[in-house]
């Protein structure tokens, strides 16, 4: 029983990190209907940004989570940068052109990051010195609750913000139909950059997440972190914003148990067999619309 | 038979044998002296990367559809291929050619049958999702090579780590004769009423179905012959290379082989065919002569795709096919006109 | 009409359902060998929708319909095309970087017989087979003159021109039933002249019947034996055109409510 709820609460954390990821795809989908590859990188930049930023905040004197605020520019700096320069010109050029220019800009980020900072896992110094939570005879660290505590408040801002303000609302009209919204008086570039901007901010409070939890980075973060929360997007039904949520947690969830219940080095595997089973009898996901193509 | 198709399949065929002669002259009179070797090796890649990313361009150029798992179907082909020989290997001594065509076909074959079970279902869907599917199975069929070993044929347990003493009969004459039949069944299949269909179906699916194409059976049947080539680079990779690893065949091969095909022009076997060898070669020999250039090869890779998706989103060869017998037709007619003129 | 003469193609009760809405609701057509059959009705009335369902692109809630007396609910397009139905689209769907050669040789794919081997090997069966299917294909373009564009891409055609491929290439599947969704649609006087030719030109030279979605009243009204008035997704009314042309209902709910734009032209 004890293990039991570890590994949910394992589960949980790893979990949350997948759900904010997926909101980066998610997003990014649900207004320009292209997979964007590069996210997964984003979260890569954020945590060598992290690597490199948080023994200076200590010199500095400062809290070493200040850190973060910096990951969150350097992030919204380069996913902004990758739109504008990238995947603006590409758009209307149909989406085959997009996925290629997605996956060229991920092998761009993760190429680039292995020019600069090698090939070699680096540890991430730690942000936070939490004590352990005790319930009985269960001990979960710190970390742990911190991360599933900002995983949730993130979430939960996220959906009130889309919600509730203009933006938001502007945010969910763009993928309805944008010819329309150009007409209702909204910036569709505007919106798409600004989707891009909370994307790429998201990945980088994941990326804090991650290290916080994991500890070790590489420049092949982004992909092996970016397909799974990719997974998660779909499993929940991409361009679904509590889908991605569901389905980065659901996802988290079932791999811990798998690597603690069944065999541990296959959990990967699992988890595309799902994604796969997913798609055949539910292609749109969990929340997912149908969308039929007309005759 | 029409009169020009067939000038200019002897143009082609001539073609082929002189490239033959010319790699023979390369290698076996000993002109490169003691860099032959490296070459050889460099060769051999070249011509698995070809056929490789011609199986691929089946997909993307003809059928629409993106593959990005094209590396676990190479790697099914590799590891089949590889358990097949060494067990014969261990068995009886062949001669190398009969080795290296068993390997082949069991590559193929093992590829092509993963190519079923996974194309029947997964074809049914399209796009982003299809190409989603291709990379969780690749990722599947990695993740199963990394954690189950194969101790029976090797005698010793090697638990997924990696695969040795793989006999090695990836000769280059070999490979280049596979090479060219490879490219001609791929040739003759687009160029056939399949083809016809393939590419109706890329067009318009709904306008295809409703002329009498059966879809899914013409998009399973590539698929299937996609991934018996992608099964048949493979085995040619792991009779040259003779130690497998697993994490060869990941995600960012998958990505390279795509862009392979990206950049030499989706939709033109002629642009992979060229695109194919200097895209694996060229890096190789950079980095030969700049040794620092390895860690930027990707890089730079990734950079020109990019630069080619926001300038020309069509490749090199844009979805053309060179001719060689044109290209003489054009040549000599010009000579004429000179004459006239 | 001819009573006794089973039809071509009959629908019985037929109706499709999408969520709370009945798009098409208990149809019954008969279609007999040879006729001339038009379909019309007000814009959103279900016309397209029946070509849907008689061509397997959607599959009926309810009632079945029979081609030459077989019952059809269930197969898929490629299944229906091979049974013998053909049609065209209302909003052009043609193979556009195919040439126009390709476009109706890929039609005719369905009766070739080589097999994967043959083709691959270009045994000498396969290239006699190429060889008649580009014949057939280019007499089929002769007859729309279409011929000399045979080796231009199907989207650099003019637009009426798409129109008649489309019609070319659904007759190469070798139909007992062609459909026709509005392929005066965005022609303009000229080119509806043309097509209203090529329709009694291929109707004499095939002696199929033909179901025909149309707006252009004067084609309609010129060249159709009879029609079948569809409103709401049901059949409202059915006669010669003489009969449709002074039916009150028809008159209310069509004509009456758009006699400005489309009585001018009729």
């Amino acid at each position: 029983m004890a293990k039991l709820i570890q590994s949910l609460a394992n589960g949980l954390n790893l979990g949350s990190i997948y759900a904010l990821t997926a909101l980066g795809y998610t997003m990014v989908y649900g207004i320009i209907r292209m997979i964007n590859f590069a996210h997964g990188d984003f979260i890569m930049v954020g945590g060598f940004t992290l690597f490199y930023l948080i023994p200076i905040m200590l010199k500095l004197g400062l809290p070493a989570w200040f850190a973060v605020f910096v990951a969150i520019i350097v992030c919204v700096f380069v996913g902004v940068m990758t739109e504008q320069i990238a995947y603006k010109p590409v758009r209307g050029q149909g989406s085959t052109t997009a996925l290629i220019t997605a996956l060229g800009m991920s092998l761009v980020l993760e190429n680039g990051a292995l020019v600069l900072f090698g090939s070699a896992p680096r540890n991430v110094p730690p942000m936070f010195s939490l004590s352990e939570v005790k319930l009985g005879s269960i001990t979960i660290p710190g970390t742990t609750v911190l991360t599933l505590v900002i995983g949730i408040v993130v979430m939960v801002l996220l959906t009130l913000f889309i919600k509730y303000t203009k933006l938001g609302k502007a945010m969910r009209a763009v993928p309805e139909d944008k010819i329309a919204s150009t007409l209702v008086g909204i910036n569709v570039n505007r919106i798409i950059t600004i989707t891009f901007a909370i994307g790429s901010g998201l990945a980088a409070v994941a990326s804090m997440m991650y290290t916080t939890s994991y500890v070790s980075i590489k420049n092949e973060l982004g992909i092996t972190l970016g397909l799974k929360a990719f997974v998660a997007a779909v499993l929940g039904g991409i361009g679904s914003v509590p889908g991605a949520m569901i389905g980065g947690l659901l996802l988290g969830i079932i791999e811990i148990l798998v690597k603690v219940y069944m065999l541990p080095g296959t959990y990967e595997a699992v988890t595309y067999l799902l994604l796969i089973l997913v798609l055949l009898i539910k292609p749109t996901g969990l929340m997912g619309k149908k969308v039929s193509e007309k005759v | 038979m029409p009169k020009k198709i067939k000038k200019s399949y002897i143009v082609s065929f001539i073609a082929v044998v002189l490239g033959f002669l010319l790699l023979c002259l390369l290698f076996d009179t000993g002109l490169l002296g003691k860099k032959s070797a490296y070459f050889n090796g460099l060769l051999v890649v070249g011509m698995f990367y070809t056929i490789i990313v011609c199986s691929l361009n089946l997909l993307t150029g003809y059928m629409g559809e993106f593959s990005l798992g094209h590396a676990g179907f190479m790697s099914i082909g590799a590891y089949a291929s590889a358990i097949v020989t060494t067990l014969i290997a261990n068995q009886a001594e062949l001669p190398g050619v009969v080795l290296y065509i068993i390997a082949i076909l069991v590559g193929g074959i093992a590829a092509g049958i993963i190519g079923v079970l996974v194309g029947i279902p997964a074809l049914r869907l399209s796009g982003d999702y299809l190409c989603i599917v291709t990379v969780a199975v690749a990722e599947i069929v990695r993740v199963v090579l990394s954690n189950f070993g194969i101790p029976a044929v090797t005698g010793t347990a090697t638990f997924g780590k990696s695969f040795a003493g793989i006999q090695k009969v990836s000769d280059y004459h070999y490979v280049y004769i596979t090479m060219v039949l490879c490219i001609v069944v791929m040739y003759c299949y687009i160029r056939s009423r399949y083809g016809r269909a393939l590419i109706s179906i890329r067009e318009d699916r709904i306008a295809a179905t409703a002329s009498g194409i059966n879809v899914t059976r013409t998009k399973v049947l590539t698929f299937t012959i996609s991934a018996f080539f992608a099964g048949v680079a493979g085995a040619i990779y792991a009779h040259y290379i003779t130690t497998l690893v697993p994490t060869y065949f990941n995600f960012s091969k998958s990505s390279e082989f795509l862009a392979i095909v990206i950049l030499g022009g989706s939709g033109s076997l002629t642009g992979s065919i060229v695109a194919a060898p200097i895209l694996s070669a060229l890096p190789q020999l950079i980095s030969y002569v700049v040794p620092s250039f390895a860690s930027y090869r990707m890089l730079i890779y990734a950079v020109i795709l990019v630069v080619v998706m926001i300038f020309k989103p069509t490749g090199l060869f844009g979805g053309k096919e060179f001719s060689l017998y044109g290209l003489l037709e054009k040549i000599s007619g010009r000579k004429k006109d000179k004459k006239e003129g | 009409m001819t009573e006794e003469k089973t039809p071509v193609l009959e629908t019985k009760s037929l109706g499709i359902q999408f969520g709370g809405l009945k798009a098409v609701n208990d149809v019954n057509m008969q279609i007999y060998p040879g006729e001339l059959v038009g379909l019309i009705g007000p814009n959103g009335a279900g016309k397209t929708t029946i070509f849907n369902l008689i061509t397997g692109i959607y599959q009926p809630t309810s009632g079945s319909y029979f081609l030459g007396g077989k019952r059809m609910n269930g197969l898929k397009t490629h299944q229906v095309v091979e049974a013998g139905i053909a049609r065209t689209f209302q909003n052009i769907r043609l193979f556009k970087k195919m040439t126009v050669l390709d476009n109706v040789r890929v039609a005719f794919n369905k009766d070739m017989k080589a097999n994967l081997f043959q083709s691959i090997f270009r045994t000498p069966y396969f290239w006699k087979e190429e060889e008649e299917t580009t014949k057939k294909a280019m007499e089929l373009l002769k007859l729309f003159k279409l011929e000399e564009f045979a080796d231009q891409h199907a989207e650099n055609l003019p637009y009426g021109k798409q129109r008649l491929l489309e019609i070319a290439r659904a007759l190469a599947t070798d139909m007992k039933l062609l459909l026709l969704d509005e392929p005066a649609a965005g022609m303009n006087p000229v080119e509806t002249a043309e097509l209203k030719e090529s329709i009694k030109m291929l109707r004499e030279k095939f002696q199929i019947p033909i179901l025909l979605i149309e707006h252009d009243m004067s084609l309609v009204m010129s060249i159709c034996e009879r029609i079948y008035v569809l409103n709401f997704g049901e059949i409202l009314a059915t006669g010669t055109p003489d009969e449709i042309a002074s039916n009150k209902e028809v008159i209310e709910a069509y004509l009456g409510k758009e006699d400005d734009d489309e009585g001018s032209e009729a």
